[in-house]
C-alpha cells in the first residue's frame, strides 16, 4: 500500500521546489560578483567582505543574539512552569483566565502585541531599548515554550513519578531525577524555538525598541525598504545556514537517543 | 519541612507564570483599550488619558461617563479602515484556500509514503519554518520584481514579451503569504491524514466505489480536523500580516495590520492605532474560538 502515485510524487515535487527554490536563489546570488541583484556578474564572495566592515549590520546582530538568547533562557523557564501549571494542577483560582492567557499570544497578531506592550512600557516609564525588547520576546516566546513542554507532559507517565516517591524520594528529587530528564526534550526543543522566534522577530521589536536598541530584523527590514542590496543577500545566507545547520544537528542527536531508547528497553526486556 | 518546600514550589509554578502573563499580557491590553478611548493630543505620549485611576474611585466613575468612542466613530465613518478589514478578511481567505490547494495533496502524499521517508520529508516542511520569516519574505523580492528571476526567466522561455508586473498586486501578497505559512496548513493536515486508516479506502473501491468517491467520501471526511486546524493557522495570522504585504504588496494595497503600523508610526495617532488593534481582535475572535474547538476536540480525541 505504500506505493506513491505519480500524482503524489508530482505534488511532493512541487510543493518542495516552491518552499525551497526561493531560498536557493537567495543564496546563489549571496556570492554574485554584480551589485546588481538579479544579473549574474561571475562568483565573488565582496559581499561576505563587505558585510564584515559593515559595523551598523555587525552592532545589530550583537544586539539581536544577546536579546535571543536572554529571551530565550528566560522563557523557557517560564514557559515550563507554565505547562506544569496547565497539566499537573487542574484545578485553582483563575485557570481559565490563565490558560487563555498561554494560548492567545500564539494567535495574537504581532501589531497588537508590540503595540499594548509598548504602551505599556510608556504608561510605566520604563525607558525603552534592550530591556523592553527582551522584556517583550520572553512573554510571546514562554508562551510557545508552555505549548511545547506541555505536549511532552501530557504524554508522561505520570506512575514513574509515583514509584519514585513511594521509594521515599521528595517532590524536588522525584523532579530532577525523574520529570526532568523525561521532558528535557522538549524543554530544550522549547528553548531553540524561543531563540528563533526572538531572532526573527521584526514587529514587536520594532514597537518596543528605543534609540540605540537596533536588532538584526530591523536594520535588514530598513535596508530592504531602501532597495534591495546584495550584502543583505549575504546576511540572509549566514542566517539560513547557522539555523539550518542548528535544526538539523538538533534533529540527528534527537535521532541517536532515539535509537539509543530503543535499544536499552531491547535489553531491559531481554534480561 | 519539605512538604512545605512543595507546596510553595508547587505555588510558584502557577504564580510565577500567571504573574508574568498579567503584567505583560492582560494589562497591556486593557492599557490598549484604555488608550483607543481617549483623544489624540500632540504631545508625549501623544493622548490625552479619558481616566486617570490616581484621582481616586469618584473621579474614575465620573470621567466613565466622559468616554470617548471618538476613534471608533472616526474607524466607522472613514471608508478607508472598513475597505482595509474587508481587504484583509478576503486576502486571507483566497491565500487559505490556495494553501489548502497546494498543502493538502503534499500532505497526503507525506503520509502515503515509505515509513523510511516520512522522517525526512517531515524534515524538509519544519526548516523552512525555522529560517527567518524575514529573509524568506525578502527572497520574493528578487525574483518577483520587474526586472527579477521570474521575468527574467520568462522572457529568456518567451513565453512572455514583456516582464508582468507582479510586486504590488494581490498576487505577490498571496504567493508570499501561502509561501510563508505554507508549513502551518502542511503539519496538521500531515498529522490527521498520518492517523488514517487506508485499508477503507480498499473497502470502499472493493465495494464499487471509484477513487474520486473514495477520495470525497472518506478521506476528506475523516481529515476534516487537519482542515479546520491548518485553515486557521494560516488564516488567522494571515489576516494582521504587516511584513508581507509592506514588503511585496506596495502602497496601494491595504491591509489592517500595515494601517496600524502606519497609524501609529507614520501619523503617530496612538489612539486610533490601539481602536485599530481592538477592532482587528473583534475580527480574529470568531476563527480564534473556532480554532480552539477545534484543538479541544483534537486533544479529547488523542486521549
Amino acid at each position: 500500500m505504500n506505493r506513491l502515485s505519480r500524482f503524489n510524487i508530482v505534488s511532493l515535487v512541487f510543493g518542495f521546489a516552491f518552499l525551497y527554490i526561493p531560498i536557493l536563489l537567495l543564496v546563489i546570488y549571496s556570492f554574485n560578483a554584480s551589485r546588481l541583484v538579479t544579473v549574474w556578474g561571475g562568483f565573488s564572495t565582496r559581499w561576505y567582505v563587505s558585510l564584515f566592515q559593515n559595523q551598523q549590520l555587525i552592532d545589530a546582530a550583537w544586539v539581536t543574539f544577546r536579546v535571543a538568547f536572554l529571551s530565550a533562557s528566560v522563557a523557557t523557564v517560564l514557559g515550563t512552569l507554565a505547562a506544569i501549571a496547565l497539566t499537573r494542577y487542574t484545578r485553582f483560582h483563575g485557570r481559565i483566565l490563565f490558560t487563555g492567557m498561554v494560548f492567545a499570544p500564539l494567535v495574537m497578531p504581532e501589531v497588537i502585541t508590540g503595540l499594548s506592550l509598548l504602551l505599556l512600557f510608556v504608561a510605566i516609564g520604563l525607558e525603552r531599548g534592550f530591556m523592553t525588547i527582551t522584556l517583550a520576546h520572553i512573554t510571546f516566546s514562554m508562551c510557545f515554550v508552555a505549548v511545547v513542554v506541555q505536549s511532552r507532559l501530557l504524554s508522561f507517565d505520570r506512575s514513574l513519578e509515583e514509584a519514585a516517591q513511594d521509594l521515599g524520594a521528595t517532590p524536588a528529587r522525584t523532579f530532577f531525577s525523574v520529570t526532568l530528564p523525561v521532558i528535557l526534550p522538549a524543554i530544550v526543543a522549547g528553548w531553540m524555538l524561543a531563540f528563533t522566534l526572538s531572532l526573527d522577530d521584526l514587529v514587536i521589536a520594532s514597537f518596543t525598541s528605543g534609540p540605540g536598541a537596533t536588532t538584526l530584523p530591523m536594520r535588514i527590514y530598513s535596508q530592504v525598504r531602501l532597495g534591495v542590496t546584495p550584502e543583505i543577500n549575504a546576511v540572509s545566507t549566514i542566517l539560513i545556514g547557522v539555523v539550518g545547520v542548528g535544526v538539523i544537528i538538533a534533529s540527528l542527536v534527537n535521532k541517536r537517543r532515539d535509537v539509543q531508547r530503543r535499544r536499552d528497553e531491547q535489553v531491559a526486556a531481554q534480561g | 519541612m519539605n512538604r512545605l518546600a512543595a507546596a510553595i514550589a508547587s505555588r510558584a509554578a502557577i504564580i510565577v507564570p500567571y504573574l508574568w502573563l498579567l503584567v505583560f499580557f492582560l494589562v497591556p491590553f486593557l492599557i490598549v483599550f484604555k488608550i483607543s478611548l481617549s483623544f489624540t493630543a500632540i504631545s508625549m505620549p501623544p493622548y490625552t488619558p479619558t481616566f486617570d485611576l490616581s484621582e481616586g474611585w469618584a473621579a474614575f466613575t465620573e470621567s466613565l461617563s466622559e468616554l470617548s468612542f471618538e476613534n471608533y466613530l472616526w474607524l466607522r465613518d472613514d471608508a478607508l479602515y472598513f475597505n482595509a478589514y474587508l481587504t484583509s478578511v478576503g486576502i486571507a481567505a483566497v491565500s487559505t484556500f490556495l494553501a489548502l490547494l497546494i498543502g493538502y495533496p503534499m500532505a497526503y502524499a507525506m503520509a502515503r509514503a515509505p515509513d523510511s521517508l516520512r522522517p525526512l520529508l517531515l524534515m524538509l516542511v519544519i526548516l523552512p519554518f525555522w529560517t527567518s520569516f524575514l529573509i524568506r519574505v525578502y527572497a520574493w523580492i528578487g525574483i518577483l520584481k520587474p526586472e527579477g528571476l521570474l521575468n527574467q526567466f520568462l522572457l529568456w522561455l518567451g513565453i512572455i514579451d514583456a516582464p508582468l508586473i507582479i510586486t504590488g498586486t494581490y498576487a505577490a501578497i498571496y504567493i508570499g503569504i501561502v509561501y510563508s505559512y505554507l508549513p502551518f496548513m502542511v503539519l496538521p493536515l500531515y498529522a490527521t491524514l498520518e492517523k488514517m486508516d487506508f485499508s477503507l479506502i480498499e473497502a470502499a473501491q472493493d465495494l464499487g466505489s471509484t477513487p474520486a468517491g473514495a477520495f470525497w467520501k472518506i478521506t476528506v471526511p475523516l481529515s476534516v480536523p487537519g482542515i479546520v486546524a491548518g485553515c486557521m493557522l494560516v488564516f488567522i495570522p494571515a489576516v494582521g500580516e504587516f511584513v508581507i504585504p509592506d514588503l511585496l504588496g506596495g502602497s496601494q494595497t491595504l491591509m489592517i495590520g500595515k494601517t496600524l503600523w502606519n497609524e501609529f508610526f507614520a501619523n503617530r495617532d496612538w489612539p486610533v492605532a490601539s481602536a485599530v488593534a481592538i477592532v482587528l481582535l473583534l475580527v480574529l475572535v470568531v476563527p480564534i474560538m473556532f480554532f480552539q474547538q477545534a484543538q479541544a476536540k483534537a486533544q479529547e480525541r488523542d486521549r
